[in-house]
C-alpha cells in the first residue's frame, strides 16, 4: 500500500517539477499529460484502494529518525473524500486550464504551481502527522500566492495574492501554536495518538487557547467572517485558479481540519459557540453580498463563502446528521460551484465581459455550455433530482434538529438558501438567458473547456441519482471518520412530506420571487457593502509599512557611525547592566601580581593604541598599530604561545610591508567632525572598551576548566602522532574547520583580487 | 625606491627565508611551527622581493601564478582528508606511515593537509601584497 | 596579570571602537587593525595566561611533562591572526581604491553607488 500511497503524494510534486519540459515538448497538450496524474489519482483511489474496511489506511515512513519525525499517512473516509475532490476536479481544471491559457508564455510556470499545489492539497488531506500536516498547509498558502499572482505585472493581482498569503500565513502561525498546544497536551503529534485522546484534551488547560489557535488557522484559510475578504479579491486569479483552490479544495482546507479534529475539539460549548458563530455569519454575509455582485466571479465568490459559512456551521453543530450533511454539501458544492466557475471562464473568454448587466442571451451562441452551466446552477438551486438538493435536505434537517437555538440558525439558513437560489437564476438566465446583449461573436469553446464544465454538471446529477452509491461508499465513510464511530448512512431524493421539503419548496419559491424583483433591489442596493474587515487589514498593512519606513529611517543612517554607536548602545545595555548584578564578585580577581616584563610592554602597547589615535599623519598611525602588532606578539612569546607569536610576527611583518607599499598612495588624515561628537563617541568608545576588560575579568574569575586542554594533552600523541599540540587540533582534531577556513580565505583572496582588477580592467577601457 | 643594499640582500634572503619556511612547516606537527606560519614566512620573502624589484620580478620567481597557488593547496588539503575513505574509512581520518622520518617524524595524512595549508596561504598573502603592489 | 592585560584589552577595544567611528577611512581601517588585536588578545587572556607552559609534548614522552597552557584558544587565535591579516589588507586595498576613484577619504560622503558612478564620470556606459 506504501508505494501507491507515496505516489498520492508525490506523484504531482514529481510531475511540477517537469511540467516546464512537458510544455516545451508538447505545448499547450502538456496540460492534459499532466491530467494523467491526478486522473490515475482517482483511478487508485476507486480500484485499487476501494473503501477502506475499516475505514482506514496507514503507513509509516521514517524520515528524521533522529529527530523522531516520520512521515506518516493517515487515510479514512475523510481524506478519500477530499483526495477525490482534489484529484477529480484537479484533472478537470488541468485540461480546461491548457484551452483556457492557451498560447500563454508562462504555461510551465502555471502548471508547476498547480501541481505543487495539488500535491500539498494531496499530502494535507492524507497526512498522519500534525507536523508534517502543518508542512502541507503552509505549501498551499505559498502556492495559492504564486497562483493568485500569475498575472504579476498587474498590481491588482499582486496586491491580492500578497492580501491572501499575510491572510492565510498569518492563520498558519496560529494554526501551528495551537498544534504545539494540542500536541503537548496528548504527548504527541500522530493523529493515531491524537485522535484517541479528544477527552484528555478537552480536559486539559490548554484546551480553550489551543482552541482559537486552530480555529484562527481554520477560519482564515476558510474565508470565515471577519477573514473572509482576502477570498473575493483573490479572483484577480485566472479563473482555472479560481474554480480549483478558491471554491473546490483550499478554501476547504479549513473545513477539513475541523472536521479532521472534530473527534478532539468537538463536545464542548466553546466549541459549538465559536464554530456556529462564525459560520452563521459567514453563511449569511456571503449571501447577502453575493446578491449584489455585478461581477461574475465576485458574485460566485461570495457564494462560496457563504458555502463554507455552511460548512462550518454544519460542524460546529456537530450532531450525527449535520455532518453528514456536510459531507454531501461539500461534495454538491465542489462539483457545481467548480463548474459555475469554469463557465464564467469561458464566458470571460468568449465574450471579454464577467459584467452581468452587459450579458445576456448568450444560450444561442454557446448552446452547450448554457446547457452545462444550467445544470450546475440547479444544483446550486437545490432541485430535485441533483445532489445539491439532497444535500439542502439534511442540512434543513441539521438545523431544524441543532441542539441550540435551532429556529434562529434555521431561519438564517434558510435566508442564505432563499439568496442562493436568485444568485443562481441571476446567474444563469441573466447570462444565458433573455434577449442578446451587446455581445455578437462569442461561441462555445473546445470541448476541454465546456466538457469539464458538463462532466462536473453531470457528476451533479448522477451523484443525486445514484444517492445510496454516494452514501455507502463516500459519505459513509467520511462520517465515520469524522463522529470517530461507525455511522451508517442512506441518501434519496424523496422522504415524503415532512417539515423539511415543506421549507424546500418555500426557499424555492421565495427564491424566485427575489429573483423576479432582482432589479429593483439590486438598483437600490448598489454600492451598499456595510462589512469592511478588509479596512482593518489595510490599515494594520499601512501601519506597519510606516513603521518600519520611520525606524528604517532612524536605525539605518547608512553611516557606519551610526551603526557602531547603536551596536555599542544595545551592546552595554544588554550586556552592562547585567554585569553590574554581579559587581560584589569581581574584588576577588583584583589581585595585583605583576610581572616586570609583560607590564612594560603591556604600557608600551597602551601608549602605541593611543598614539595611534592621536597621530597627525597617517604614517604615524600606521607606525603605533604595528607597535601594537608587535607587542601582541612578545606577549604571546611570554605567555607560553610561541606558535602564536611567530604567527604574529610574520603577519606583522607582512602587513608593514603592505602598508609601506601603499603608504604614499594613501590619503592623509584630516580632522572631521565637530568637537562634541568626538567627546561623545569617545565617551562611548572608553565605555565599550570598560565593558570588555570587565568581561574579561569575570570570566578570569572563574576556576579554569581544563578538561579539553587535559584532553588534547593526552590525546595529541596517542591518537595523532604529533607533539604541537596545537598544530595537531589544527590539522588533525580540528581540521574540518581548518579546510574550511583556508577554503573561504582562498575565495575571499580570490574575490579581493578579481574586484580591484575588474576596476583596474574597467578604467583601462578593456 | 630601488635600494641597491635591500636588492643585493634580497638575493640572499629570499632563497634563506624559503628555506627557513619550509623547514618550520616541517617542524610543526612537533615543535613550534606549521604550515600557516611556514606559508607567512614564505610570503614575506616574496614581498620583500617585491620591495626590492619590484611586483613584476617577485611574479617571475614565483613557481606559479597565486590563484593556481590557492587551488593547488586547497587541493591537496581535500585530497589528504579524502585519502581515508579510499580505504573505506571515514572523512578526514588521519593515516600514518609506519617508519619515522628525522625533523618530521611519522608522515601522515594530517602532515599532508598542512602542506595544503601551507600552500593556500602562501597564495593568498601573495596575491593580496602583489595586488596592492601593481596598483 | 589578569588584571592588567584586561585593562589592556579594555584600552585597545576602546581605541579601535573610537577609530572605526572616525569619518577618515584610513582611521577605520587602523581602528579595524586595533580591534582585531584586543579581540585576539581577549581570547588569548579569557583561556588564562601561563608562563612556561608551553603545549608541546617533550620527546620521548607521551602526555605533557607538566601542566599546559590551553591549547584551544591558541588554536582559535591562530586561525584568527591569518583571517584579520586577510581582512586587513583587503580593507586597506578598498580604501585605497575608494580614495582614488572618488576622491574623498570622508565616510560621509559614500552615501551612495550612484554617486560614486557619476562623480567619476564612469557609469555604466563606460566600460
Amino acid at each position: 500500500m506504501t508505494p501507491l500511497l507515496l505516489y498520492i503524494v508525490f506523484g504531482a510534486f514529481a510531475a511540477a517539477v517537469i511540467a516546464p519540459l512537458l510544455v516545451r515538448w508538447f505545448g499547450d497538450r502538456a496540460s492534459a499529460v499532466l491530467a494523467i496524474v491526478p486522473a490515475s489519482v482517482v483511478g487508485i483511489v476507486f480500484f485499487m484502494l476501494g473503501p477502506p474496511p475499516d475505514g482506514l489506511l496507514q503507513a509509516t515512513i521514517p524520515w528524521i529518525p533522529s529527530l523522531g519525525i516520520d512521515l506518516s499517512f493517515w487515510v479514512d473516509g475523510l481524506s478519500i473524500i477530499f483526495v477525490l475532490l482534489i484529484a477529480g476536479i484537479g484533472t478537470v481544471v488541468l485540461v480546461y486550464a491548457g484551452a483556457y491559457l492557451h498560447d500563454h508564455r508562462d504555461l510551465g510556470r502555471f502548471l508547476t504551481w498547480i501541481m505543487v499545489f495539488m500535491g500539498a492539497m494531496l499530502g494535507l488531506v492524507t497526512s498522519g502527522n500534525l507536523l508534517t500536516l502543518f508542512l502541507f498547509w503552509e505549501l498551499t498558502s505559498i502556492s495559492s500566492y504564486f497562483l493568485i499572482g500569475f498575472l504579476h505585472d498587474d498590481a491588482a493581482s499582486r496586491k491580492s495574492a500578497l492580501q491572501a498569503l499575510l491572510i492565510t500565513g498569518a492563520g498558519g502561525l496560529s494554526l501551528l501554536a495551537g498544534f504545539i498546544l494540542l500536541g503537548s497536551a496528548v504527548g504527541s503529534y500522530e493523529l493515531s495518538a491524537i485522535l484517541t485522546s479528544g477527552d484528555a484534551f478537552r480536559s486539559s488547560e490548554w484546551y480553550l487557547p489551543g482552541l482559537l489557535l486552530i480555529l484562527i488557522g481554520a477560519f482564515t484559510k476558510s474565508a470565515q467572517v471577519p477573514f473572509h475578504f482576502w477570498l473575493p479579491n483573490a479572483m484577480a486569479a485566472p479563473t482555472p485558479v479560481s474554480a480549483y483552490l478558491h471554491s473546490a479544495t483550499m478554501v476547504k482546507a479549513g473545513v477539513f481540519m475541523l472536521a479532521r479534529l472534530h473527534p478532539v475539539l468537538n463536545g464542548t460549548s466553546e466549541f459549538h459557540v465559536l464554530v456556529g458563530t462564525a459560520g452563521a455569519a459567514t453563511m449569511i454575509l456571503g449571501a447577502v453580498s453575493a446578491f449584489g455582485q455585478r461581477d461574475l466571479k465576485r458574485l460566485l465568490a461570495y457564494t462560496t463563502v457563504s458555502a463554507l459559512g455552511t460548512l462550518v456551521l454544519l460542524l460546529g453543530i456537530g450532531t450525527e446528521t449535520a455532518v453528514q450533511a456536510a459531507m454531501v454539501f461539500l461534495l454538491a458544492h465542489a462539483l457545481y460551484k467548480g463548474a459555475l466557475f469554469l463557465t464564467v471562464g469561458i464566458v470571460d473568454h468568449e465574450t471579454g465581459t464577467r459584467d452581468v448587466e452587459s450579458l445576456g442571451g448568450l444560450w444561442r451562441m454557446m448552446p452547450m455550455t448554457a446547457l452545462a452551466a444550467t445544470l450546475a446552477a440547479l444544483s446550486m438551486a437545490g432541485l430535485p433530482p441533483m445532489l445539491g438538493f439532497i444535500g439542502k435536505e439534511l442540512l434543513y434537517e441539521a438545523k431544524l434538529a441543532a441542539p441550540w437555538a435551532p429556529w434562529t440558525i434555521t431561519a438564517l439558513g434558510v435566508t442564505a438558501n432563499i439568496l442562493t437560489v436568485a444568485v443562481a437564476a441571476l446567474m444563469t438566465l441573466r447570462t444565458f438567458g433573455g434577449a442578446s446583449s451587446s455581445v455578437r461573436t462569442a461561441h462555445d469553446p473546445s470541448w476541454q473547456m465546456w466538457g469539464g464544465v458538463a462532466l462536473l454538471a453531470s457528476l451533479g446529477f448522477a451523484a443525486g441519482m445514484a444517492a445510496d452509491l454516494v452514501a455507502t461508499h463516500i459519505v459513509g465513510p467520511a462520517t465515520t471518520a469524522i463522529r470517530g464511530e461507525r455511522v451508517e448512512t442512506s441518501l434519496g431524493l424523496w422522504h415524503g412530506v415532512n417539515p423539511v421539503l415543506l421549507l424546500s419548496l418555500a426557499t424555492l419559491a421565495s427564491g424566485a420571487a427575489l429573483y423576479a424583483l432582482h432589479r429593483p433591489i439590486r438598483r437600490m442596493t448598489a454600492g451598499w457593502r456595510p462589512w469592511k474587515a478588509e479596512r482593518a487589514y489595510d490599515a494594520a498593512l499601512a501601519g506597519m509599512l510606516a513603521s518600519a519606513r520611520k525606524q528604517t529611517l532612524w536605525l539605518q543612517s547608512g553611516q557606519i557611525s551610526t551603526y557602531l554607536a547603536l551596536t555599542l548602545l544595545a551592546t552595554l545595555l544588554l550586556v552592562g547592566l547585567p554585569i553590574l548584578a554581579f559587581w560584589p564578585q569581581l574584588s576577588m580577581v583584583v589581585a595585583m601580581d605583576l610581572a616586570l616584563l609583560p607590564t612594560v610592554i603591556a604600557g608600551m602597547m597602551a601608549i602605541a593604541a593611543f598614539l595611534a589615535v592621536r597621530a597627525k599623519t597617517s604614517l604615524g598611525s600606521i607606525i603605533a598599530l604595528g607597535v601594537v602588532g608587535y607587542g601582541i606578539a612578545v606577549l604571546f612569546l611570554l605567555y607560553s604561545a610561541p606558535d602564536l607569536a611567530m604567527t604574529q610576527f610574520a603577519v606583522e611583518t607582512l602587513s608593514v610591508v603592505l602598508l609601506m607599499l601603499v603608504v604614499a598612495k594613501l590619503p592623509e588624515f584630516r580632522q572631521m567632525g565637530s568637537r562634541s561628537t568626538r567627546l561623545w563617541q569617545a565617551g562611548l568608545a572608553g565605555a565599550g572598551g570598560a565593558l570588555m576588560t570587565l568581561l574579561v575579568l569575570f570570566v578570569t574569575a572563574e576556576p579554569a576548566r581544563m578538561t579539553l586542554a587535559t584532553f588534547y594533552g593526552e590525546a595529541s600523541y596517542a591518537l595523532a602522532n604529533g607533539r604541537n599540540i596545537v598544530n595537531v587540533i589544527l590539522v588533525d582534531f580540528r581540521g574540518l574547520d581548518t579546510l574550511g577556513e583556508i577554503t573561504v580565505l582562498g575565495i575571499a583572496a580570490l574575490g579581493a583580487v578579481a574586484l580591484l582588477r575588474l576596476v583596474v580592467d574597467k578604467e583601462d577601457g578593456r | 625606491m630601488r635600494s641597491l643594499i635591500l636588492a643585493s640582500a634580497t638575493r640572499v634572503l629570499l632563497p634563506l627565508l624559503w628555506l627557513f619556511s619550509v623547514f618550520i612547516l616541517l617542524r610543526g606537527h612537533n615543535e613550534p611551527g606549521g604550515g600557516f606560519i611556514g606559508g607567512l614566512v614564505a610570503a614575506s620573502g616574496v614581498a620583500l622581493y617585491a620591495l626590492a624589484f619590484g611586483p613584476a620580478a617577485a611574479r617571475r620567481v614565483l613557481p606559479a601564478d597565486p590563484r593556481t597557488l590557492i587551488a593547488i593547496g586547497l587541493v591537496l588539503a581535500l585530497g589528504s582528508a579524502l585519502i581515508s575513505t579510499l580505504g573505506g574509512g571515514t572523512f578526514m581520518t588521519g593515516m600514518w606511515s609506519s617508519f619515522a622520518i628525522p625533523v618530521i617524524g611519522k608522515v601522515g595524512t594530517p602532515f599532508l593537509f598542512d602542506i595544503g595549508v601551507y600552500v593556500v596561504v602562501v597564495g593568498i598573502a601573495v596575491a593580496l601584497v602583489l595586488t596592492m603592489a601593481e596598483d | 596579570m589578569h588584571l592588567l592585560l584586561a585593562i589592556l584589552v579594555g584600552i585597545l577595544y576602546a581605541c579601535g571602537l573610537y577609530l572605526m567611528m572616525r569619518r577618515s577611512m584610513l582611521k577605520l581601517v587602523i581602528g579595524l587593525g586595533l580591534l582585531g588585536h584586543a579581540a585576539n588578545l581577549l581570547i588569548f587572556t579569557a583561556g588564562r595566561v601561563v608562563p612556561g607552559a608551553v603545549p608541546l609534548i617533550p620527546e620521548g614522552m607521551t602526555t605533557p611533562s607538566g601542566p599546559i597552557a590551553d591549547p584551544v584558544p591558541q588554536a582559535l587565535i591562530l586561525t584568527a591572526i591569518v583571517i584579520g591579516f586577510g581582512v586587513q589588507a583587503f580593507a586597506i586595498l578598498l580604501v585605497r581604491r575608494l580614495a582614488e576613484r572618488t576622491r574623498t577619504d570622508d565616510v560621509r560622503e559614500l552615501t551612495t553607488t550612484e554617486q560614486l558612478e557619476t562623480q567619476t564620470g564612469t557609469g555604466k556606459g563606460a566600460s
